[in-house]
């Protein structure tokens, strides 16, 4: 049977990297159930061995605070629902940084499960006149040490031979190293003995080591979790015992801290020697330019507008180059299947539908290749460092900055990312306010708007271009909006004080390719999922919407009109462009007469004082369940509106050229049109996938609708005054 | 008794008393900031707070608030 092995460390320690050396190409994810922690976890073979390896999220010490940490510890203590007991852990530590790393493996080692330390970046830890011998190491923990250099592949047969003597059952399991006081080890028997007589009202056993951090942690998940399963009566059962176990000295947790690095100490002095004083690495003198109060702040500014301005200039010709693409195959398609139901479904619905959507690939790709760029070398931290004071204006901590940045990719992963926000307030403010960050899939709503309609004017001796200058206003936007939201939120329904900001700076690194890759590419690929599924569905629908029911009178009434205008007019050009014409009116009148025209006439006035008429009206209501449909609709809605060039194939001429049905010479969009409707994207919460990884989070509905309600009503406000003010100051003429 | 937030940029001092309780003390003590530790203030942060710190051989960034529960040796 295959064995089960977990892989633990502190955060930052490479052990990403040595998950992927070790199991490649054989990785999956999964859900753990109740929460939404990924798990992790890889296939093994060594030396005939089989083993599942599972990476558990990265974690500073046992003593859980919130509910991703908690799943390490109850992965660990094999409690963790949905997870097969662990037979043996592999730890990797740090050695440029192994006075903290023995800190938690101080607490691995009293779980008595077989372990392989890892000793990870000691290039690093060398490069620092930090020496560590392995062996002599080893044979203070009792378990292997294996040095490594993970991203280099050096020192991995060692960790392999090492591991496959774990799962032969060759190693004997790690020993508890620290002791704690006697009224200590009394507080934890007397608790011990009191759950035993609880175990029926618990449906369960608690073990040791769990009564261990329940003992230690105060107001900590594992005392949480037991008071709340046994009563006050239990809590105050266990403050007794903390009273006790203290001895009138500090907190518990303190005298865990000091026992715990009194160990780390001892083993050092054994098997480590390092300079007495502060070694001047690379990383500070990098930090001592981007942490600058001046330098540091313009670096980031700086490096925003960078950011924005190059997924406006490169991803221009990859755009066209799917773009063309589809241009092709739609031309393919005109040719093989005969006009009808079949193809208009084929040419207007699908491939002008995935199509107006995946052109947006390149822009997501190079979005998401920054922030994981930024990520893996290790600026994210110095960024949250800077911005905690302007965050903390609006309640939030410098944490939170992550979560956000995050959700300019994608709200889903940045909804994800707030887990590391340790405090419940604090971390459903960011929740409720990150959708409000501009995600990738409305870059597609602000590309097609500002291509057609905000002129490429360059400004400052050209070195900004008032199109790009535009992008950058919608993503301020979002941000604009979200402080006063969150500030009130803070304010008003999450209410309380401030939490800690207590962070490890890592130190920079070179950006490990393979990492930033399987990265972009999990951005890549699920938006290319989501284009193939969702929005294909989406877009089928819309298309039939606006296609039936296709009534014959109406094709019969323009069929008259073409055989006069036949009988009519003898020169070719001239009958061309009359049944062009003709043509025009006919897709017109249909799409009027169907079902989504008739909802979209519906609802337009609503709408109206946006600016907006009801073909803008119907592509806004078509793409409540995912925005980035908005493009596929237009494109549906305008290419059966007849109003298509066939010059001028792309949908940016198309909505350029669109007019007012009742006034022909009336542009649709100008100006305030396309800003009202991007300001209108901007704030709405667009997004089904969103507002269910809310649920999931919060694990109440009330979030969710509270988000897609308040988010609603802003975006009208804010695209009605936009629409207002605009054409006031005169951009609609 | 100084506290650690009171400490000037590339100024060194050792941990005599951790004050406060919860979360705070937790993360500070998770993170080697408990008695006896050797302590290195390295910069502020642009708008004044937070502040980084060298502790235990790597970097840490803390709020000057929670700062000023780490009481410092004289």
């Amino acid at each position: 049977m295959p064995r089960t092995l977990a892989l633990v460390g502190n955060p930052n320690v490479g052990k990403t990297a040595v998950f992927n050396a070790l199991t490649g190409l054989s990785q999956s994810t999964g859900n753990y159930p109740g929460v939404t922690v990924d798990r992790k976890y890889g296939q093994l073979v060594l030396n005939g061995h089989r083993a599942t390896l599972i990476d558990l999220p990265g974690a500073y010490s046992l003593a859980a605070r919130s509910p991703d940490e908690a799943i390490v510890v109850d992965a660990l203590l094999d409690q963790q629902e949905g997870e097969a007991p662990i037979d043996g852990l592999l730890v990797v530590l740090d050695a440029s940084n192994i006075e903290r790393n023995l800190y938690m493996l101080s607490q691995l080692l009293e779980l008595e499960k077989p372990i392989v330390v890892a000793l990870n970046m000691m290039d690093v830890a060398k490069r620092r006149g930090i020496n560590i011998d392995a062996g002599k190491l080893s044979e203070r923990l009792g378990v292997p040490v294996v040095p490594l250099c993970a991203h280099k592949g050096v020192g991995m047969e060692e960790l392999r031979a090492a591991m496959s003597r774990m799962l032969a059952g060759d190693l004997t399991p790690g020993r508890a190293a620290c002791v704690f006081s006697a009224s200590q080890d009394e507080a934890v028997r007397s608790l011990l003995a009191d759950l035993e007589g609880r175990k029926d009202s618990l449906g369960r056993e608690v073990l040791p080591l769990e009564v261990f951090r329940v003992l230690m942690d105060e107001g900590g998940y594992a005392e949480k979790r037991l008071v709340r399963a046994l009563g006050p009566e239990f809590g105050r059962f266990l403050k007794q015992c903390r009273q006790n176990a203290r001895n009138n000295g500090s907190s518990l947790a303190a005298q865990e801290a000091k026992v715990r690095y009194a160990w780390v100490h001892e083993v050092m002095d054994y098997a480590v020697t390092r300079p007495k004083e502060r070694p001047r690495t690379r990383s500070d003198l990098i930090d001592s330019v981007l942490t600058h109060r001046v330098l540091g702040t313009l670096f980031f500014l700086g490096l925003m507008v960078l950011v924005f301005q190059f997924i406006y200039a490169w991803a221009g010709p990859l755009m066209n180059l799917v773009d063309g693409t589809f241009a092709h195959l739609s031309e393919a398609v005109t040719t093989v299947v005969p006009e009808g139901v079949l193809r208009s479904m084929l040419v207007d619905g699908i491939i002008a539908g995935v199509g107006g959507v995946l052109i947006f690939l390149p822009q997501i790709v190079i979005l998401s290749l920054f922030i994981a760029l930024l990520e893996d070398c290790g600026y994210m931290a110095r960024a949250a460092f800077l911005m905690d004071r302007l965050l903390g204006w609006c309640g939030l901590s410098g944490q939170a900055f992550i979560p956000m940045l995050s959700s300019f990719a994608c709200g889903i992963p940045g909804i994800l990312a707030t887990r590391i926000v340790p405090d419940r307030r604090d971390r459903f403010t960011t929740i409720m306010v990150a959708p409000l960050m501009s995600c990738s899939a409305r870059l597609p709503v602000y590309t097609i708007m500002i291509a057609a309609f905000i002129p490429g004017r360059r400004v400052l001796d050209g070195t900004l271009n008032v199109q790009g200058l535009t992008l950058m206003a919608m993503y301020g936007l979002g941000i604009a909006v979200a402080v006063p939201v969150a500030w009130t939120l803070k304010k008003t329904l999450f209410r309380g004080e401030k939490p800690p900001f207590i962070l490890e700076m890592p130190s920079y690194k070179v950006p490990q390719p393979g990492t930033v890759a399987r990265k972009v590419w999990r951005e890549g690929s699920a938006f290319v999922r989501r284009a193939g599924t969702l929005i294909f569905a989406v877009t089928i629908i819309v298309w039939a919407l606006a296609y039936f029911p296709h009534a014959q009178t109406i094709t019969d009434r323009f069929d008259k009109e073409r055989s006069q205008a036949r009988a009519l007019i003898a020169e070719p050009a001239q009958l061309k462009a009359a049944l062009a014409i003709i043509d025009g009116h006919e897709a017109g009148a249909h799409l009027e007469n169907s079902f989504l025209g008739r909802a979209g006439h519906f609802v337009q006035p609503v709408f109206a004082p946006l600016g907006w008429d009801w073909r803008i009206a119907t592509a806004a209501m078509a793409s409540f369940p995912a925005r980035e449909v908005v493009v596929a609709t237009l494109g549906t809605l305008f290419n059966l509106g007849g109003e298509v060039d066939s010059d001028s194939p792309g949908l940016r001429e198309t909505l350029r050229n669109a007019t007012w049905a009742d006034d022909p010479t009336r542009p649709l969009f100008t100006i305030p049109v396309a800003l009202s409707i991007m300001v209108f994207f901007a704030l709405c919460c667009q997004c089904a996938a969103t507002l269910l990884t809310i649920r999931r989070e919060t694990r109440q509905w009330r979030w969710p609708l509270f988000t897609f309600s308040y988010m609603t009503v802003l975006a009208y406000v804010g695209a009605l005054i936009t629409y207002q003010v605009s054409t006031r100051l005169g951009l609609g003429g | 008794m100084r506290t650690l937030d009171q400490f000037r940029p590339r100024e060194r001092g050792r941990v005599a008393h951790l004050h406060g309780s919860g979360v705070v003390q937790q993360r500070l003590l998770e993170m080697g900031v408990c008695d006896g530790a050797d302590v290195e203030v390295l910069r502020f942060a642009p708008l004044g707070d937070p502040m980084e710190i060298y502790v235990r051989g790597f970097h840490l960034t803390l709020r000057k608030s929670e700062a000023a529960l780490v009481g410092m040796e004289d």
